[in-house]
């Protein structure tokens, strides 16, 4: 959700966010709940004519399952020593087609409609009390400062190796939280100025 | 215009601002000071994200104690750091956020975000990441997701501080274009030499409230003799 959208013309595009997360939720389901490989690889194909009608490449429902081959690799092996390789094959089709439905899911909505698609599925939840606007909001702080705080603990990691203690965790990990409570007040200040 | 009557502000026991009255109706005024003189806690007094111990702060007749909410449509505040600031990952929801929080539909939103994001040059970053920009793009950003819910009053903290000359330059264009009357902290002297009005703080107190070019003078003797 960070970097992902990517702005094309397509119904999928065009599709209420939260119809998506419904009908991901609901295919997850199924799959997970009915262990068929001939319904692992219609789903697969389902998926992949899917991007198709997103106007997105085959090569980027690729790029959605591409970080999690060591995992697979480590599910394959577990599967083979304690079932078959052909269940082993058929659980990482099975996650791959996950990864892909979600990573379709977050390529053809921005974050600000998939935030807003949370709230309004969340608004029966108002009726106990919740203020569902803030459950969306932390949604998005929390993919906004995904990089800021990667960037202050990079440059504490800096600080601390020019003075040797680089090896030192509490060297690191001290500032950085001392930094991050620091931005949290600011933050929130800053929240509080624009009316939220 | 903003009214700051008798105001006394005290944090963690230690008094930051002492009895300091002032009447704000220039368009445009620097706040000066050193480092801990109280000159961004007084800022933050503006539009109530702090509430003095003593005194009070009327915005157009309006007590911030009082009317919080209504004082922070009225003085928008832009803080030092943007990346502090920036609350939405892609840049033209950020800009959206206020305009959310004012109750603005959906289609008004984008309309008006497009608006802001033209006016300062930041249109065809619209559908990117925030963390991307420069810093004196999101700092821009920052001015623009306040100045989109239309304040009559901004206030801008250090808005400089972290910037190269080329984006200090930029900045400094964008403050002299704003409609709205602008209360800039700052340590940029250059920043406020077209001012109407410079305030200089020191440990809590109002040194000196003069035009920019006296007050400049006053500040960096007073800084000399320290």
């Amino acid at each position: 959700m960070l970097d992902l959208y990517v702005a094309r013309d397509s119904p999928l595009h065009a599709l209420a966010p939260g119809w998506k997360i419904l009908a991901l939720a609901i295919v997850c389901s199924v799959l997970f709940a009915i262990d068929h490989i001939a319904l692992s690889l219609g789903a697969l194909c389902g998926t992949l004519v899917l991007y198709r009608v997103a106007r997105l490449s085959v090569a980027m429902a690729w790029q959605q399952v591409r970080p999690a081959w060591w995992i697979f690799g480590l599910i394959f092996v577990a599967q083979l020593v304690f079932n078959s390789w052909l269940i082993g094959l058929f659980v990482i089709l099975r996650f791959a087609v996950l990864l892909m439905l979600a990573g379709l899911l977050t390529l053809t909505t921005k974050s600000s409609d998939m935030i807003d698609g949370i709230e309004a599925g969340l608004t029966p939840l108002r009726r106990f009390g919740f203020r569902t606007e803030g459950i969306s909001l932390a949604i998005s702080l929390t993919l906004r400062f995904i990089p800021v705080l990667t960037q202050v603990v990079q440059e504490v990691r800096e600080a601390q190796n020019t003075r040797g203690l680089e090896r030192n965790p509490f060297a690191i990990a001290i500032p950085s939280i001392v930094r991050t409570i620091k931005i949290s007040e600011e933050i929130s200040d800053a929240i509080d100025a624009r009316g939220f | 215009m903003i009214e700051v009557q008798n105001v006394s502000l005290t944090l963690d026991n230690s008094p930051v601002l002492r009895d300091v009255s002032l009447t704000l109706s220039e368009r445009r005024i620097a706040i000066l000071g050193s480092n801990g003189s109280g000159k961004s806690t007084f800022a933050r007094l503006l539009n109530g994200l702090r509430l003095p111990t003593e005194g009070r702060v009327l915005v157009d007749g309006l007590d911030t104690a009082k009317h919080g909410r209504d004082i922070r449509k009225k003085v928008g505040f832009v803080f030092q750091n943007p990346d502090n600031q920036i609350v939405f990952p892609i840049v033209e929801e950020d800009v959206a956020f206020g305009l959310k929080n004012l109750g603005l539909p959906a289609q008004d939103r984008a309309r008006l975000a497009e608006e802001v994001l033209g006016r300062y040059g930041l249109l065809s970053r619209r559908g990117q990441s925030s963390h991307v920009l420069s810093g004196g793009q999101k700092q821009l950003l920052a001015i623009a997701g306040v100045l989109v819910m239309d304040p009559e009053y901004v206030v801008l903290d250090e808005p400089t501080t972290l910037l190269d000359l080329r984006n200090k330059l930029k900045i400094a264009n964008a403050i002299e274009a704003l409609e709205q009357t602008a209360i800039v902290v700052t340590h940029d002297l250059d920043l406020v030499s077209k001012f109407d009005r410079a305030i200089v703080f020191e440990e809590g107190r109002v040194l000196v409230d003069d035009q920019p070019d006296r007050a400049t003078v006053r500040y960096i003797k007073a800084m000399q003799d320290a």
